[in-house]
């Protein structure tokens, strides 16, 4: 996966939710269109940012896992 | 003339009832936002700090995202947990059952809720709760204290019950139909069992008391010890409670033993700051925090290292444990597994 992002956010090291209001605070501040890059190594932000795209109405583009740490591409709608 | 689009904030634990209220309000025309709170006590997030996972493999998920998602409804999880702790450490209407300050508690996340509500403009506000049955006036008492002091008087909207309850706001202005609000009351699931069918809500979270410690009786056996004997309680200590086996030793140490990998790895997070104990072989690390000064009394070492051996495989009832300082100096000390009976005099 290579997507080049607007906006870079680590969250590592934070378990669920944190990854996930830290990557709300993120995308409240992003303009439409911008794509955005949340580190964590919460295995289960696997699930967690998915669901919150869905429920929030933004796109999840995928994600890649390097040395332990996901990296999950999302664009602001 | 154009119409006002009526919206609603909904407190949502993720749990059915509070997806059932939502899905009620929906289909009346309604826009939701659903607000799920984030406390810093919430059991998911140690188990995934543990890197804990359910038997069939999978991970601890967090109903609230999950099944916005999946019913359709947005969310914003909200982290209200650094004033959380000033809640559960100094409750105004004391704690309930177990450590939840459940008034307190309710007040906090209806204050946000307001926030919330003010800075979207929406209009009032919804949650999952069902009237209970016996103690039907206290609940409603409590009810009545927790709207008055988070300002929210007549806007709280319990779709499940209202029909039982005074018509609030949004019924009497006509916002919601109150006609097609439920009536239920009591701890019978069997109305909600039924609505969610009508509902087309097919997949939800047994209702097992979610995802906070504070509700735990464990849990909240050993905070009280910790408020009785040390008359205080930090972040952290709050933290440690969530692993290992507890102890309170003679002289007032608290000793924490782990109880299995993933509690040994959180527990050496905490090695520089506490005085530590390693079996050189197989068996669990362990902290302990003296009760009133930096030096661990000899003492309470004694037993720590018996206590330790107890838990890990000794031979011939000995086994050597690497001792470290929170300054770094280090020892090599021998524990002796000690009985049961006598391990249960310290166990909190």
């Amino acid at each position: 996966m290579d997507i080049k992002a607007d906006i870079v956010h680590d969250a590592t090291g934070t378990y669920c939710p944190i990854p996930i209001t830290e990557l709300a605070k993120v995308a409240k501040k992003a303009e439409k269109g911008q794509i955005i890059e949340l580190l964590a190594d919460d295995e289960g932000a696997i699930q967690d940012v998915p669901a919150w795209c869905q429920a929030t109405g933004n796109t999840f583009l995928g994600y890649k896992e390097e040395d332990g740490v996901f990296h999950f591409f999302v664009r602001k709608e | 003339m154009i119409m006002e689009k009526i919206k609603a904030v909904a407190l949502y634990s993720g749990g059915l009832d509070s997806t059932l209220a939502i899905k009620l309000i929906q289909n009346q025309g309604i826009e939701v936002l659903a607000v799920h709170f984030y406390t810093g006590f919430c059991i998911t997030e140690t188990k995934r700090r543990r890197g804990e996972k359910k038997e069939d493999g999978s991970h601890y998920i967090n109903p609230a995202l999950k099944y916005a998602a999946k019913y359709g409804f947005p969310i914003e999880i909200v982290d209200i947990s650094d004033g959380y702790i000033d809640v559960i450490t100094n409750p105004k209407y004391g704690y309930g059952s177990n450590v939840n300050p459940c008034i307190d508690c309710r007040i906090y996340m209806f204050k946000k809720a307001k926030e919330i509500m003010e800075e979207i403009g929406a209009h009032f506000i919804i949650t999952g709760e069902v009237l209970g049955q016996r103690p039907m006036s206290q609940h409603l008492q409590a009810m009545k204290i927790i709207e008055r002091d988070s300002g929210l008087e007549g806007l709280v909207l319990k779709p499940l019950s209202a029909k039982r309850l005074q018509p609030t706001i949004p019924e009497i202005k006509g916002w919601v139909d109150r006609d097609k609000l439920e009536g239920i009351v009591g701890r019978s699931r069997k109305r909600q069992i039924q609505l969610a069918k009508e509902l087309g809500i097919d997949e939800f979270e047994s209702p097992s008391g979610g995802c906070c410690y504070l509700t735990d009786e464990n849990y909240a056996r050993k905070y009280k010890e910790i408020i009785k004997v040390e008359n205080k309680i930090t972040q952290e200590d709050l933290t440690l409670l969530t692993v290992g086996r507890h102890f309170r030793l003679p002289s007032g140490t608290k000793l924490i033993v782990s109880r299995n990998e993933g509690e040994n790895n959180f527990l050496y997070g905490f090695k520089n700051r506490y005085h530590f104990f390693e079996p050189i072989g197989k068996g669990p690390v362990a902290l302990a925090k003296p009760l009133n000064s930096d030096n661990l009394p000899q003492e309470d070492i004694e037993i720590a290292l018996n206590i330790i051996a107890r838990y890990s495989k000794t031979e011939n009832g000995k086994i050597d444990i690497l001792y470290s300082s929170p300054e770094g100096e280090e020892a090599v000390m021998e524990g002796y597994k000690i009985e049961d009976s006598l391990i249960e005099n310290w166990r909190v």
